[in-house]
This record gives structure tokens, sequence and C-alpha cells, in this order.
């Protein structure tokens, strides 16, 4: 049995970043919207508080924020020919539940694509000829340039009280800023992070090398900060439990903090939790979704809510999901290159780095914020010239405390045993001495990496799982062992104690260790319907109503963590929505 | 109180014998509301001596508790640095752990087909954390009477460290699966308890911490990130009892 409620304007499903911010502008809009979150409501007044939340082993090991996969996980398989077996605990990526989303436990690293990863494609033709990308590097240009979308991120940036220095300000080049940055209209919001020891550890030996470093852009405030919706951030407290947590201290960027407060208060705005939406209710003919289905986890019981305008703003795996079981777009074929939902999933390339160990610094690296540290980008993108190194794309660099909290992290020099007498004195030792520098490569699109439904396993609600059929191909390898030299170099630049010999992704995609929770595309963006699932206002090419968000719009992942862009995309999204599509509700694109 | 975890360890000490169903029913949150405040001194003493309490176990058997004693005293012995994990309660931090919803499968997929795959896509087994170690641990000690002729716990401390690494390197043969994935459940485990709030048991007295130099809780270093900048930091570490 299925009751069926009354039309509201518009429905979100997710609210996390996206769903927030979306039903956010509809609202002040005028529209009534209503959120459907699978998961529950948490605040930062009752759920993130001293002494509860600093706990390493409750919140990073027992995963109190992450999707439950007793429930719903996705499938993994290596190549088409493999058989895919569920991921059956995560360790990979950890997407989250509840109130908030993902967006709660970030570490709020909030970057910008460089001008050149707006228009991927165009720019390595250009610059490389037209036969330098290979055949099965299915990488395209996003819909939207940099210049374009520039407005969005700095609002974006404002909304989270991002920290940081601008290297690029209208175009002039402002030192220990990032120089290779596109050019932003104003200064972040927020000054950079507090210095630390392993930043300016790192800082100093980048300078030698002739690099560039700089402190990264971080939703972690620096100062006390009122954003643009009235909203109050506290300031960073550098407590270590950033990422896998939610914040005490309200400093980080999250949507309970920046956006929440002021939509829950808004009475056009209902907030229904424990819903957990099934299905999207697909006209064909008349290419609308007429209304979203959800079942209430509390309950069991089924309901089916119809709306004007649907955001489908889950995570990526599920946005992908609900496309496909309800049949919207043509699932991707990787055989023919036809189809278009599932295509381009990607990831991100870590894992790289090396350890520097110091004898006579003291690093503290359990005081330290989520995006703390020193950054480099001259081997990003295409900040470096690729001609004749077999790859594209790079890594954004970042030194910092290695370690902290201890079940996480007890860096030891290399040799040292995992156990016994050696590994305790090793640990004492070294526990506050070691500076890391890692390098985040790219992941761009590859033929046979896609998504798509899988033969043999369900979910709780018995739909199929998302099958990814995925690996590391030959431009991510090249290009992490080219990083791997790059961090090499700048921990001999550091001259420590002891450096470790760089560790670089090689070998199968393992989902055990933990790598990035980036994923992307599925349902990527782009200029017309026979190569992407939604155009350049994230409006499904199939039905004019629906709007997808987040990463899984992406063509491809630029090396940089996504969520800067995919908050920018939302507002540039949800400004299309209110100023166009609501006066005249129809594509905002003509195929 | 910093004082909650002492009174707690004393009072279910007393309570009975290990794995009675008396003892398995008392929840540590109600012994711990049950017992009345002790004298401050007693509490020290308790503390700092050698031999911590027995506590009553929840799920381990009282062999599968040997073992885990034995084993994780050989990864983590008692030195300068720090007691034995056993003495900073690292095995009543597992039993608790495989007693719990995560040793009984919470966020675990569980549903089959159950097939082998390659290491990369993970854990594989229809077992439950709880059940994983039961036949682990029975694993462990039927090879460790076919190779030396006694169970695990009973063997010399240089058997157990050999035996240990011939785990890790996979040269014990397990049906099921391999001596390698149970040695590393074990490892993971075992550094778990040593290093997380002493709330779930082990890292008893912060011992994990201390020999680090992790300074726990509250953590609030807004102020401190600028006036300790290079200097070591020399606060007594503190856990969630001391905020609670």
């Amino acid at each position: 049995m299925t009751t069926t409620l009354k039309e509201i304007d518009a429905v979100v499903i997710g609210v996390g970043w996206t769903g927030s911010i979306l039903a956010r502008e509809l609202t002040k809009a005028g529209l009534n919207v209503v959120g459907l979150e699978r998961g529950p409501k948490r605040t930062s007044r009752e759920d993130y508080t001293i002494p509860r939340i600093r706990d390493d082993l409750r919140f990073a090991w027992r995963d109190e924020l992450f999707q439950d996969t007793q429930l719903e996980t996705v499938s993994l398989r290596h190549s088409p020919s493999d058989t895919a077996l569920p991921i059956r605990r995560l360790g990979s990526f950890l997407p989250g539940t509840g109130v908030g989303g993902a967006g709660t436990h970030w570490a709020g690293i909030t970057w910008r694509l460089l001008p050149s990863d707006h228009e991927l494609r165009s720019h390595l033709t250009q610059r490389y000829g037209k036969d330098a990308i290979p055949g099965e590097m299915t990488i395209a240009d996003y819909p939207v340039s940099y210049a374009e979308l520039e407005p969005f991120y700095d609002h974006f940036e404002k909304i989270a009280g991002i920290s940081g220095k601008a290297g690029n300000l209208r175009g002039k080049s402002v030192e220990g800023g990032n120089v290779f940055e596109g050019p932003r209209e104003n200064e972040y919001p927020n000054p950079p992070l507090a210095p630390t020891m392993a930043g300016e550890l790192t800082e100093r030996a980048a300078k030698t090398l002739g690099y560039h470093p700089f402190p990264g852009p971080a939703a972690n405030a620096s100062e006390p900060y009122t954003n643009p919706e009235g909203v109050t951030l506290g300031a960073c407290q550098y407590c270590g439990h950033c990422e896998r947590f939610g914040c005490e201290a309200n400093a980080k960027g999250t949507p309970d903090v920046c956006i929440l407060p002021v939509l829950l208060a808004d009475n056009r705005f209902e907030l229904r939790t424990h819903a957990y939406v099934k299905e999207l209710v697909y006209d064909r003919a008349a290419r609308k979704v007429t209304a979203v289905r959800y079942v209430d986890t509390r309950s069991g019981e089924e309901y089916e809510q119809p709306a004007g305008i649907i955001i489908l703003g889950a995570y990526v795996f599920n946005n992908v999901l609900l496309m496909l079981t309800s049949g919207i777009g043509e699932p991707y074929d990787f055989r023919t290159g036809k189809g278009v939902v599932g295509k381009n999933y990607c990831y991100q390339v870590t894992g790289n780095s090396v350890t520097a160990f110091f004898a006579d610094k003291e690093i503290n690296p359990f005081m330290q914020a989520g995006s703390s540290g020193i950054y480099v980008d001259d081997f990003n993108g295409d900040n470096f010239d690729h001609a004749g190194l077999g790859f594209f794309g790079g890594a954004w660099i970042r030194g910092s405390g290695a370690g902290g909290r201890p079940i996480t992290g007890r860096p030891v020099p290399p040799g040292t045993p995992r156990w016994g007498r050696q590994w305790k004195q090793a640990t004492a030792t070294w526990y506050n001495h070691a500076v890391s520098i890692t390098g985040s490569c790219c992941n761009y699109a590859h033929r046979e990496n896609f998504l798509d439904l899988d033969p043999t396993y369900k979910d709780a609600l018995g739909r199929p799982l998302i099958r990814m059929t995925y690996n590391f191909r030959e431009n991510d390898l090249k290009c992490a062992a080219y990083i791997g030299e790059v961090l090499a170099r700048i921990g001999r630049a550091m001259n420590p104690t002891i450096l470790s010999a760089p560790a670089v992704r090689r070998g199968n995609y393992n989902v055990v260790p933990y790598q990035s929770t980036h994923n992307t595309g599925g349902t990527m963006m782009g200029a017309d319907p026979k190569s992407s699932v939604v155009n350049r206002y994230l409006q499904a090419w199939d039905a004019d109503n629906l709007f997808v968000m987040g990463a899984s719009v992406f063509p491809q992942n630029a090396s940089y963590n996504p969520t800067g862009l995919v908050g920018a995309l939302a507002y540039w999204s949800a400004r299309a929505i209110t100023t166009s599509y609501l006066k005249s509700p129809g594509p905002l694109v003509h195929a | 109180m910093a004082d909650d975890a002492i009174p707690r360890r004393r009072f279910l000490a007393g309570a009975g014998a290990a794995g009675t169903a008396v003892a398995t029913a008392l929840a540590p949150t109600i012994a711990a509301q049950a017992e009345p405040a002790p004298a401050k001194a007693a509490a020290v003493e308790t503390a700092t001596s050698a031999e911590p309490p027995p506590e009553p176990l929840l799920t381990l058997t009282a062999a599968e508790h040997a073992f885990i004693v034995a084993a994780i005293d050989v990864l983590i012995p008692a030195d300068e640095l720090s007691p034995s994990a056993s003495e900073c309660g690292v095995a009543t931090f597992i039993d608790r752990q495989l007693a719990g919803a995560w040793g009984n499968g919470a966020h675990l997929y569980r549903q089959g087909p159950f097939l082998k795959g390659p290491p990369e896509l993970g854990y594989q087994l229809a077992l439950s954390p709880r059940e994983f170690f039961r036949a682990g641990i029975a694993a462990a000690n039927e090879w460790s009477r076919k190779t030396y002729g006694k169970d695990f716990d009973r063997l010399p401390e240089q058997d157990r460290e050999t035996a240990l690494h011939a785990l890790e390197e996979n040269k014990a043969t397990f049906a099921g699966f391999s001596s390698a994935m149970f040695f590393n459940a074990l490892l993971t485990i075992t550094m778990e308890g040593f290093f997380s709030d002493p709330i779930y048991g082990g890292n008893r007295n912060l011992a994990g911490w201390k020999m680090v130099g992790y300074p726990g809780l509250p953590a609030t270093y807004r102020e401190h990130i600028k006036t300790y900048f290079g200097k070591k930091y020399d606060q007594p570490p503190q856990s969630i009892a001391d905020f609670s």
C-alpha cells in the first residue's frame, strides 16, 4: 500500500550540501519544499559535543556517521570480465547518511578547479594536438567555464566560511597564495589557518625548489565568521577530529552549521527524516518526473510524494541508482560507447606520500584542522608541461603533521616491525616527529570505468546494488609514479633525519584502505543529450523538471576534492531554476 | 569523573566468576551506578597496581580469553614504555567489542552469495567479527597443537612470538581463511584497544596515549597551536571520563 501525499512545489532527495542549498534557494524564491533524508537528524548541540565527539573508535573506526552497509552498499569488479562482489565493509570511501550527509564529516579542503580543468578535452587537444588524448580516455569539457562559475564558487566559499589566501586576484598574481588558480573576484572570506611546524617545514622546502607553496583553502573557520545567510560559525579549535567527525565548535563549514539553521526555521520547508527514496515516478511521454516514492524506515510504510520540481541530491551512487532503476536516460554500454547513465565514473588517485622524520622537531600532529598544512600546486592539472610524459593531469600536494589520533595514525620509520618491542620503541620515539607529504592525483575517465546495476546483490529495499566496474588505468599509475618523485624531492629538501621511500598507488584498486570519498560521475553534465545525462544547468535531458546535483555530474575528476565545485554548481543550477525555469518550465537548453 | 573507570572494574571483579550469567547481565553503566564512591586512596592503589583485577567476560570463553591475552601480550609486551596489552585492558576491550554491535555484524553487508574474491575486494566471509574470531582462535590453537603439541597460551614466550610470525606470514594453514587474515584482524583490534578512549575497556590509565605523548581531550588548541609551535606539548592526557 502506497499513500499518495498532496503535491508540493519541489522535493529535494537527500539533505546534504546540495539538498540544503537547493531547498534554501527554492524556498527563498517562494516555493514550498519537502526535504527527504534517509538518515536521522543530528546537531552540533546534541551530537557533536565534548566529550563524546572526541572518540576515534566510535566515529572513525565504527562508522558512526557513515552510510550503513548493512542496508546498502555497492559492488566492485576490476574489469567487465570479472564477477563483482559487494563491498561488505566501508574502507576506501565513506559516504555519509543523515541530515548534512557527508558534508558533516568531511575535512573541509575546498578547491576550485583550474580554468583548464573546466575545458579539459579542448585544452589538451589545443596544447598537445588532436591525437594526444588516448581513445579509451573518455574525458570531456565541463559545459560551464571557470569564468561563468566564478561568482558561484565565490558564493559557496562565503557560505562555508572558507579560510585561505588568494593567489590570483582579478588576474593579478599574489605571492603566498596559489598563483596557479583562476582569477578570483574576492579574497577568501577568512584568513588562512594558523601555521603548523609541518607546514613551515614544507613551505621552506618547496620554496628552496622554486615551487609556490600556499596555505590550503579550508572550510575550517580561522576566525569567528558570519556568512551571507546570517549564520555565525565559531573559530576552529585545531582539535584534530575533523574528517569522520562532526564539529563541536561549529567552525567546520557544514550544511548543519551554514544553511540548515535558516532553512529549518522557514515554514516553507519541511524536513522528513528516515525517508528513504526508492524510486522516481517517471512519465516518459511528458518527459517529467511526477513524484518520488519513499519508505519511512521507522514504519516500513511507503509514500508517494508528487512534486513540480525534483532535486536529486543523494550521493553519487544513489543518484545513478535512482536514474537507472527509474528508467531515466539511456544506460551506458562500454562496448559501444553509447548511452550515458553510469558513464565516466571516476575517483581520486590518492595514497601517494612520503613521510619525513625529524629527531629535533616537535610536530604536535594532534593539533591541526582537517585542512591544515601547506600546499603546492606546481604539479597539478596542466600547470606543468606534459609533453613526453605519457600521462595527463597531476596532483595537489600537501605537507602536514603525520598521524595525530593514535588509532588512526602512528608513523614509524621504514623497516619498523608492525608489533613487539621494537614497534613500541619506534612508535614512542617518532610519534611527535613526523611530517607527511601527500599527493592526490586526478582521475580521468576511462571507457571501461563505469557504473551499472549488479545482477546478483540487492539492497535493503530489494533494489540491485550499484555495480562499479573500476580500476586504476595507465594514466593514473604513471601520474602517481611521477608525483611520487616530486614528493621525494620535497622530502629531501626538508633535510629530515629519516625519509621514507615514496609510496605510490600501484596495482589494482583496493577497497580496504581509506583513499578518498570523492567518487564522481555517472550522471555527467555535457553539451548534448547523446553524451551526457544533464545539461549545463544540471537539468536532466530526459526530464525537464529533474535536476541532478553533486559530483555525479562531473565528466571526470580533476585532482581537486570536489566539494567546492559541487557547491558552486548547486548555486549555479539554483539560479537557473529560480530565474529561468520557474518563469517558463521546460528545457533550459535545447538539444 | 576521572575515577569512574576504577570503581566500575572493582565492582565487576566482585560480581562473580568470569563468564557467569550474572556477570554477563550486568551492563557496565548499571554497575558504575550501583557502586558507592570509593575512598580516593583505594582508587589510586588500584590504578597503579601491576595486577589489574580480573574482569568478567561478556562473550569470550575462558579458552578464547587465554589465547587473546597470550597473543596480545606478545604484540604489545610490557616494558619501560607501558604495561602489556592485557594489563592495559585490551583483552577486556576485545571481549566487549566482540560482544557488542560491531562484533555482531553492524555496518557489515551480509547478503549472499558469499564468494571468494581477490584481497582487493575486501572481506567476503559470511562470519560476523565475533564468529570470525571464534573460528580464528580455534584454528590458531589447532595449528599450535599440531606444531608445538599444546595450545598457544601454553607455549613459552619465544615460541609464541615465532608462532605469531608464522600466522602473520601465512605459514600456518587454517581452514576457510588465511592465518594472515586472522592475524591482521587481531593486530588491528589490539591496536584499537591500546589506543582508543578507556571507556571501551582498553588503554587503561591512558597507557597507550602516554606512551606516544597523545594528550587526548579536550583538544581545544586554538591558543596552544601558537604557544606550543615547535615545542613539546607537556599537558598530561585526559579522556572522556574526565569530562563526564
